[in-house]
């Protein structure tokens, strides 16, 4: 084998242990509270976070080493073996670890980003639990986040579409557990803000992906007799089997992608997912597991390169997912919403990038989107705990030691007017009194706004780049551009509705900035996010040039079968996009920041824009297209399924009066005339006639000798008789 | 010589007598006298026809007869003592308590 002279050497050995460490931290972190319980000590939250943090943190010290090693091996993709898995007659799936630098890259991503989110919600979550009355949660937080880390693990360095699959299924159990982690709060709320409403509706979306997934592997296995990464993609590029095949195999591959990923059709979940707590929405709403969807498209690069046309779909469906949520965006109140639908506009450019065959701008925007939109909702989580500070003034003095007291605070709040902390209306003039929040938070926007140098401005470019490139159709570049334009202007408007102005509630007014486990990842990732972008430096001079994607190469270049090419950078499509950012930020300021938002105004978009506006702000009508046009035709057809042919025809028709009520007939004419009549009455005639004729015999029995001698004379005789007389 | 109808004749009035007796009376010692009777004349007959024959089978099969019926006097007597010591009576009429 090529690889086995380099597998001796560096760190690749290591690899199992990204899953293990997370795997094991989650162990700990579930049985020792009742161990401790059961030595009458407590597994407080210090040893819980530490757990947590350690678990994530040596995955992250796994993940450099194999970067390190990688390096050293000049990209050549390793496969480690663990341990076989299944093995049915000729279908045999092996635990493998593929360690290539598509893999790691997202390993580092994912560890990195989710380390520090796990630092963060040590922080986030302490004053959480206590906001919500339940400080008991604080280790089943860690739990489900150490459980997530392993799971995208196993998603990003499986070597086989089946490995793939159980990390993609085991993060959407995370996802699960985490949108729906307060399940018993808020349980009022019949919007989509209900938060086991909010989990089932990401589960069940992802199940509707997942099933294009499956088929997809149907198909592949079908056809292929494997799963395993190095079998197929070799095997795809001179495919010759049924027209159409390949293509049916992308076609049900982008509708996973459109689940996982939140693209049209299947995005309405991930608004939603914000009910979770905020870390879960930085970590596995924006950063790592949505993105699982445009790693799949890379990955199976040589499959996407093997049709025509199905390129030009994928691409659409980015680019049109980027420019939808991007102006429902400009429409919401909620902080946390406008960020969600920032999420689902940029994996729309992701996916748009991956579908045009940009592989590298595409995973470009994913590592710098990791950055920045992780700092942003983290920020914003920072923002909402602030705000959630001024509203509980008392709050203050809780810390660890008087969780007895919080707890009364909460029942105490129960006649307090409705308070949404995340509402913007309620916020403003927030810049002086979180000022690290503040500075973070713009890093974070000018990023996603695409400014220059900031991280987000070299990827998105990159991909405005290939767009306008893009042979397929020009829409795809139409879309984006001003999908980019929406996104600036959101942005702007956030910043100025958030931090600028006047704050416009008593608690915007008393807010107090964050903990400083809260405030240094935020101040690590507004560095990525500040110099995220030179890794891929577009120019010959200075740095190296096009580093992230001649590092990706090695992946790309070996399963696509070609060298990628790198476009120049071009000026003119940076300058536009720059200037059109700029224009739509200064936009954004003309309406929210030249003149603050005053409590209770309404919004001047709205009256500008009007029905334009409402449109935006209820998210066009999507739930209740789909309430209306899947959802409740759904529930008549369960409900005809359930009432009419399953209760009226089988059970009340079928059931009952078809095989109860005939039976019963049955079994009423073989118990009455049939056992009773007949069978009965000849037992009656053989007891009866018994009894009749030993009555009658027994009179014979008269007890006189004599009388017995006589009958035995009277049988001599008549025997004798015959046998003399009548023989 | 007597001819063996003589013979016949007799042994079937004894026999008759005997059987009459065992199914007319009532006293034990009686039917037990009757039987006895039956029994002899049953011998009368095998004695007649050996001699007839002049088989020596049916004078010996007497004897055996004659023993069986000393062996049966008896049990029997023995039987009629100790009815009589539990119903201070022979007749057989009274030990009738296992009828039906």
């Amino acid at each position: 084998m090529l690889l086995s002279e380099t597998t001796t050497t560096g760190f690749f050995q290591l690899v199992p242990w990204i899953v293990f460490f997370p795997a094991i931290g989650l162990l700990i972190n579930t049985f020792m509270p009742l161990v401790m319980k059961a030595l009458k000590r407590e597994w407080g939250e210090p040893a819980v976070a530490i757990t947590g943090v350690t678990a994530s943190g040596l995955a992250l010290v796994v993940s450099v080493l194999q970067f390190i090693s990688l390096r050293a091996a000049h990209g050549h993709e390793q496969v480690v073996g663990v341990a076989d898995w299944l093995n049915i007659g000729s279908f045999n799936i092996p635990w493998e670890f593929r360690v290539d630098t598509l893999s790691v890259t997202m390993m580092l991503v994912v560890s990195g980003v989710g380390t520090l989110i796990h630092l963060y919600s040590v922080g986030y979550m302490h004053y959480d639990v206590r906001y919500k009355g339940d400080p008991k949660s604080y280790a089943r937080f860690f739990v489900y986040l150490n459980l997530f880390i392993a799971m995208m693990m196993i998603l990003v360095s499986g070597n086989s579409y089946l490995m793939l699959f159980v990390g993609w299924e085991g993060v959407g159990l995370c996802s699960f557990l985490l949108i729906g982690f307060w399940y018993t709060k808020n349980p009022d709320a019949t919007d989509g803000t209900k938060n086991s409403y909010a989990a089932k509706k990401a589960f069940i979306a992802n199940r509707v992906g997942d099933f294009g997934f499956l088929m997809a592997m149907f198909i592949t296995f079908w056809h292929f007799g494997t799963l395993s990464f190095s079998e197929i993609f070799p095997e795809v590029a001179h495919y010759s089997g049924p027209d159409g095949l390949i293509w049916w195999i992308a076609g049900f591959m982008l509708l996973g992608v459109t689940g996982k990923s939140a693209q049209i059709p299947l995005y309405v979940w991930l608004p939603d997912a914000m009910a979770g707590p905020t870390p879960v929405s930085a970590l596995i709403h924006a950063a790592t597991m949505v993105t699982a969807g445009v790693y799949l498209v890379a990955r199976s690069a040589p499959v996407f390169n093997a049709v025509e046309g199905v390129h030009v779909l994928v691409a659409l469906v980015g680019a049109a997912t980027a420019l939808f949520a991007a102006t429902i965006a400009v429409g919401q109140y909620d902080i946390k919403k406008v960020l969600a639908y920032s999420t689902v506009s940029q994996l729309g450019f992701m996916v748009a990038a991956v579908g045009m065959g940009a592989y590298v701008a595409g995973m470009f925007h994913l590592v710098t989107h990791a950055f920045f939109k992780a700092l942003l909702f983290l920020a914003s989580g920072s923002v909402i705990l602030a705000v959630e500070r001024g509203h509980h003034p008392l709050e203050e003095t809780g810390d660890a030691k008087h969780t007895g007291h919080d707890s009364h605070h909460d029942d105490h709040d129960a006649h307090h007017e409705v308070f949404d902390p995340q509402d913007m209306r309620n916020m403003g003039g927030l810049r002086k009194r979180i000022p690290w929040t503040f500075w973070t938070y713009m890093a974070g926007t000018l990023a996603l706004a695409g400014i220059f140098p900031f991280a987000g401005f070299w990827s998105k470019d990159e991909i405005l780049l290939d767009a306008s490139h893009f042979e397929g159709t020009a829409l795809v570049y139409i879309f984006l551009v001003i999908a980019a334009i929406f996104t600036a202007f959101y942005m702007g408007r956030q910043v100025w509705m958030v931090f600028f102005g006047e704050p416009r509630h008593h608690a915007a007014e008393e807010a107090k900035e964050s903990p400083w486990t809260v405030l240094v990842p935020l101040v690590v990732l507004a560095v990525l996010s500040v110099l995220g972008g030179f890794m891929n430096w577009p120019f010959k001079e200075g740095l190296e040039p096009h580093a992230f994607g001649h590092w990706l190469d090695y992946t790309f270049a070996v399963s696509t079968g070609h060298e990628g090419h790198f476009p120049e950078f071009d000026f003119g499509v940076a300058i536009q996009s720059t200037i059109l950012a700029v224009a739509a930020i200064i936009g954004s300021w003309l309406l929210y920041g030249r003149k603050p938002l005053k409590a209770g105004q309404t919004d001047p978009l709205a009256k500008a824009l009007g029905p334009i506006f409402k449109g935006m702000n209820a998210k066009w009508w999507v739930d209740e297209l789909y309430q209306a046009v899947i959802l409740t035709p759904y529930e008549k057809l369960a409900k005809f399924l359930s009432q009419t042919i399953d209760w009226n025809f089988w059970h009340d028709w079928f059931h009952e009066k078809g095989i109860r009520d005939n039976f019963q007939r049955l079994a009423r004419f073989l118990a009455d005339p049939v056992d009773l009549g007949f069978i009965d009455r000849i037992s009656h005639w053989l007891a009866q006639g018994a009894q009749g004729s030993g009555g009658w015999l027994s009179k014979l029995q008269t007890g006189y000798v004599r009388n017995y001698a006589l009958a035995v004379f009277t049988g001599v005789v008549a025997i004798l008789g015959y046998l003399i007389l009548l023989r | 010589m007597v001819p063996i109808d003589y013979y016949v004749a007799l042994s079937a009035v004894l026999f008759t007598i005997g059987a009459l007796g065992v199914l007319t009376r009532r006293n034990a010692i009686i039917i037990f006298m009757s039987i006895e009777l039956m029994l002899n004349a049953g011998n009368l007959l095998f004695v007649a026809f050996a001699r007839m024959y002049e088989a020596l089978s049916g004078q010996i099969f007497v004897f055996f007869v004659m023993t069986v019926a000393a062996a049966e006097v008896a049990v029997g007597l023995a039987l009629i003592v100790a009815v009589f010591r539990t119903k201070n009576t022979i007749n057989i009429d009274e030990a009738s308590t296992l009828k039906g």
